[in-house]
């Protein structure tokens, strides 16, 4: 039982991680989606064997109950997470407003050095027509 | 005494809401913000002196067992850092107030409900005593900074915003995975508990949660290499915004480094941490000298600095840690009251490009005398706090034999030093460029000139700040005896124990 679940979490995560390096910001999404449900069923598996319900008046022998602690955690996790996923679906649509596409753009440093290199390569070509 | 240390989030979140009911109405929406705010500082005050006093306050939330439940835990360390964050939050929003009777900065309606949520979430972060809460914590004051940094959501904000929240984002993964670890290999989340059953693990797995969450806080903190969201970020949100997030997150990030390495006992870190430690402080300042704007010089000298508080951190000795608390100390005002006169320049001349700025300290003299001393602090030169704060680190590092930390620590001193002079040279100095009534484009805004009032406001908040930082170095004394307990009782891990859980071990 446990040894799938984190096979499963290894998948979620793998999948994850190569679509959040993508520069789609709905894919960066759904990584992100993929990537919680990772971590929240690691979270999950990290209680230990399943068990019965935590439930004080249906247990007799409290050592089959499921660790409940974890479970916690992992709804205020996945609360967390449907929060940030709705606040990134905003800035995708905002970032279609502005620019029609929801792609990450290179940052301020890397577009200078693009520049320059661009600017360096068409004086160099100057320079090869001049001769 | 210990209700003020559930009051410290409380409070703010509580008025986050009341000021969002009320965000149109500026006058009452100023007021509540400001006495919560206020309010806020005054109690970690309170608490700070109680703690230096007496021992740590412990508060379980609800009552529940600390293995069960949240517990909140003032010691010496969290004391300390909470209340001179309260005090620079309290300085920067007042400083806001001012500014935006020029009509101008950050969305008030927005800007302030979320500045009290991002308090709580700091405060929660320093007060917490287990890694879920820390969690939550961090979530907290992740989300209002997200929403603080693109909330105008101009082309440049979402652009870098993009980048911070994916990057941001990733690590809180990473950590809710750490925190899934962590409970799988020890059975608990409190961090006294921690205490106890993280060195009985075997060597494997004591570095493998080190280094994870070395990667997770160091990742918040912007250490070498996972910075490269900071400087990109930072700047392109509005200045005051800019200064709060400059003083707090990445310091919160180093806090909580600090006080998980040193209780869980991982000193075998040591070394990898020195080694980070020295190339953050050199990569910081050699992007800080290459850059032409001032917000982006003093961003990636958030980044140097930051290698200043992990070389304390790496030593793992009493005089080491409270070197680096020091630091962390002395770094929130300063980093602040730097952005501050940032945003005090840019309102007056409005731009921050140091090739359009010049002649500053004929027109403008006592802001050239608030920059030169924050900036002077910052280069570590006497008498100022980063003076002290340098030569408790350096004095600990030869202490600790490691010479090259050492060296690396004082290059990168001087050459902090040399991005200030180059600050001081293109805004203060020279020929007087006219300001620049430039269109602002999409990737660069400048606010409107100031109204009296509001340049008054301004100028009285940036020299309360100011004077912040010259009392850090004034009362260097008794700061330095507060951060020696604060790092024996963080390196030594039984006193948080028996803190934390009393009787019941």
């Amino acid at each position: 039982m446990s040894g799938v679940l984190i096979l499963v979490v290894g998948a979620l995560t793998a999948i994850g991680t190569y679509l959040v390096t993508s520069r789609a910001l709905s894919r960066i999404v759904l990584g992100f989606a993929l990537l919680g449900h990772a971590a929240v069923l690691a979270l999950v598996t990290s209680g230990g064997r399943a068990g019965e319900p935590p439930l004080a008046d249906r247990l007799d022998t409290p050592a089959d109950s499921a660790d409940p602690l974890p479970q916690a955690l992992s709804l205020t996790a996945i609360v967390i997470s449907f929060g940030l996923t709705l606040f990134l679906l905003a800035l995708a649509g905002r970032q279609r407003q502005l620019s029609g596409d929801d792609l990450v753009e290179d940052d301020l440093e890397d577009r200078r050095i693009a520049d320059r290199a661009e600017s360096e390569r068409s004086a160099a070509d100057r320079c090869e027509g001049g001769r | 005494m210990s209700l003020l240390v559930g009051l410290v989030v409380v409070v703010p979140l509580l008025a986050a809401m009341s000021s969002l009911a009320v965000r149109r109405r500026a006058l009452l929406r100023d007021v509540i913000v400001l006495a919560a705010l206020l309010g806020v500082s005054v109690m970690s005050v309170l608490l700070l002196v109680h703690v230096e006093a007496n021992t740590s306050l412990v508060v379980r939330v609800g009552g529940w067992a600390p293995q069960l439940g949240i517990v909140l835990v003032a010691d010496m360390f969290a004391a300390l850092v909470l209340a001179v964050a309260m005090v620079t939050i309290t300085l920067v929003e007042a400083f806001s107030i001012g500014q935006r009777r020029s009509s101008s900065g950050a969305d008030p309606t927005v800007a302030a409900p979320m500045l009290l949520v991002l308090t709580a979430g700091v405060a929660l972060s320093i007060l917490t005593g287990d890694l879920f809460t820390l969690f939550v914590a961090f979530e907290l004051m992740l989300v209002a900074s997200y929403v603080l940094l693109t909330h105008q959501g101009r082309q440049g904000q979402v652009r870098s915003g993009m980048t911070y929240v994916v990057i941001n984002l990733f690590a809180s993964t990473l950590f809710l995975f750490g925190v899934a670890f962590v409970y799988a290999a020890t059975g608990t989340v409190n961090l006294a508990l921690l205490v106890e059953r993280i060195p009985e693990l075997d060597t494997a797995m004591r570095w493998g949660i080190g280094l994870w969450f070395l990667v997770v806080f160091g990742t918040k903190a912007a250490m070498f290499p996972l910075f490269s969201w900071l400087p990109d970020s930072y700047p392109t949100a509005p200045t005051t915004i800019t200064a709060v997030f400059a003083g707090l997150l990445t310091k919160i990030g180093v806090y909580v480094m600090i006080r998980f390495h040193t209780l869980m006992s991982m000193d075998d870190l040591g070394t990898v941490i020195l080694v980070i430690a020295g190339l953050t402080m050199i990569v910081g300042v050699l992007g800080a000298l290459a850059q032409d704007d001032m917000k982006r010089i003093l961003s990636f000298h958030i980044v140097s600095q930051i290698g200043y508080m992990l070389m304390g951190l790496g030593l793992f000795s009493v005089a080491g840690v409270a070197g680096a608390i020091v630091f962390v100390v002395h770094q929130i005002p300063v980093k602040t009251v730097l952005f501050l006169v940032g945003a005090m320049i840019e309102t007056d001349r409005r731009t921050s490009a140091l090739s359009r700025l010049g002649g500053l300290v004929s027109t403008r003299p006592w802001l050239a005398v608030a920059f030169a001393l924050p900036a002077l602090s910052l280069a570590g030169l006497p008498p100022f706090s980063g003076f002290v704060a340098k030569f408790a680190l350096i004095d600990a590092g030869i202490d600790g034999g490691a010479v090259a930390i050492v060296v690396v620590a004082l290059v990168g001193s001087a050459l902090t030093l040399l991005s200030m002079v180059k600050i001081w040279i293109g805004v203060f100095w020279g020929p007087q460029n006219a300001p620049a009534f430039h269109a602002p484009d999409s990737e660069e805004w400048a606010p409107r000139p100031a109204t009296a009032r509001g340049w008054s406001t301004m100028s009285a908040t940036t020299g309360a700040a100011t004077a912040l930082t010259l009392a850090i170095a004034l009362f260097a004394g008794p700061l330095w005896d507060m951060s020696e307990r604060a790092a024996t009782e963080l390196l030594d891990g039984e006193v948080y124990v028996t803190d934390v859980l009393g009787s019941e071990r």
